[in-house]
């Protein structure tokens, strides 16, 4: 989950996210690169009375950071054509979760086998036990079976919002009225935070997202104790 | 027009197709059966998936109407409704169910 200070991603807990990761990695590698290059030949030019012929007018070295940056374009362009399609590809998912937005909560329906649905609201500061992180905690997670493709189908109620959970690469905007499909794979057991990422009035920033990955048995039984209580 | 085989469900009535009738619920019986969630739709292979919800409560609806006219079983049509019922918000499906009832429904059954 996040943590203060933070400057990289979350650790990533989807297949997809390890790839966004390491394509953010390649790509700010290549930036810190020519950053520094350019830094250096800058303060090169600026600290010396000499003049370097073979840098004026010169034919060869327009060639070469003509040539050289279209090349490093496609080094890029490459593996984020690659995540784009990957990200695009045709799952099968073992269920279905529909994730609605209301001001200023998430309700999850699982309708698959039986009608289970509950909402999901913030607990608020002063409600915290110890050890629980504020602003991101809720009375009920969305629970989902870990390894398992689970497909979300996010909408919303009153106005917009966007159901976001970075360690598993995913945000999708909640439109009224609209079905938007995602889709991940938990790699791992874990609890994932997320909050609501489209502005939708005064407690926007007090409607965040929790989803539990566990075991295929544990949310067999998880889903069968929330059906008792409802 | 109607994304339903038409044409397969009226053949069907005709007399003497009872082989293909009962291998017809035969399968579908198993695709029920082996249910896990609403599969990938190639009509609807993109983000927005509001279509893919109402065309099968649609189907639902009018699959009921065309096999209970015809006195047939309308077992087949439940695989439209667990499609329907995985991918809709339930208050979609609640708002719709209404709107049928009170005769106020804006799609075509």
């Amino acid at each position: 989950m996040a943590h203060p200070s933070q400057l990289g991603f979350q650790d990533a807990a989807s297949p997809v996210m390890e790839e966004l990761l390491h394509f953010h990695d390649h790509a700010l590698m290549i930036v810190f690169m020519i950053s520094t290059l350019v830094l250096y030949i800058i303060i090169a030019m600026v600290t010396t009375d000499l003049t370097n012929k073979y840098i004026l007018d010169s034919q060869e070295i327009e060639v070469i950071w003509t040539v050289l940056p279209g090349l490093i374009l496609i080094l890029i362009a490459l593996p984020s054509l690659r995540i784009l399609y990957l990200m695009d590809e045709i799952n099968d998912p073992h269920l279905t979760i529909k994730a609605m937005g209301h001001q200023w909560y998430w309700s999850y329906e699982y309708t698959d086998y039986e009608e289970l649905g509950f909402d999901s609201y913030m607990i608020p500061t002063q409600d915290l036990s110890p050890g629980q992180f504020r602003l991101l905690e809720t009375d009920h997670r969305m629970v989902v079976p870990s390894e398992s493709p689970v497909r979300v189908l996010v909408s919303a109620e009153d106005v917009l919002h966007s159901w976001a959970v970075p360690a598993l690469g995913v945000k999708m905007d909640a439109v009224p009225g609209r079905l938007n499909q995602t889709a991940f794979v938990a790699s791992r057991s874990g609890v994932y935070y997320g909050q609501c990422s489209e502005i939708c009035g005064a407690n926007h920033s007090f409607m965040p997202i929790v989803v539990e990955a566990v075991p295929l048995e544990h949310f067999e039984n998880w889903s069968s104790l929330m059906l008792e209580d409802a | 027009m109607s994304t339903l085989n038409r044409d397969l469900l009226l053949s069907l009535s005709a007399a003497g197709h009872n082989e293909k009738l009962s291998k017809m619920s035969e399968t579908i019986e198993e695709k029920i059966k082996s249910y896990r969630t609403a599969p990938f739709d190639a009509r609807f292979p993109n983000t927005n998936q509001t279509r893919n919800c109402f065309q099968n409560y649609l189907d639902y609806h009018r699959c009921n109407k065309a096999l209970s006219a015809t006195d047939q079983d309308v077992a087949p049509c439940d695989w439209y409704q667990r499609v329907y019922k995985s991918l809709c918000p339930m208050s979609w499906v609640s708002k719709w169910d209404e709107a049928i009832e009170s005769g106020s429904f804006p799609g075509k059954i």
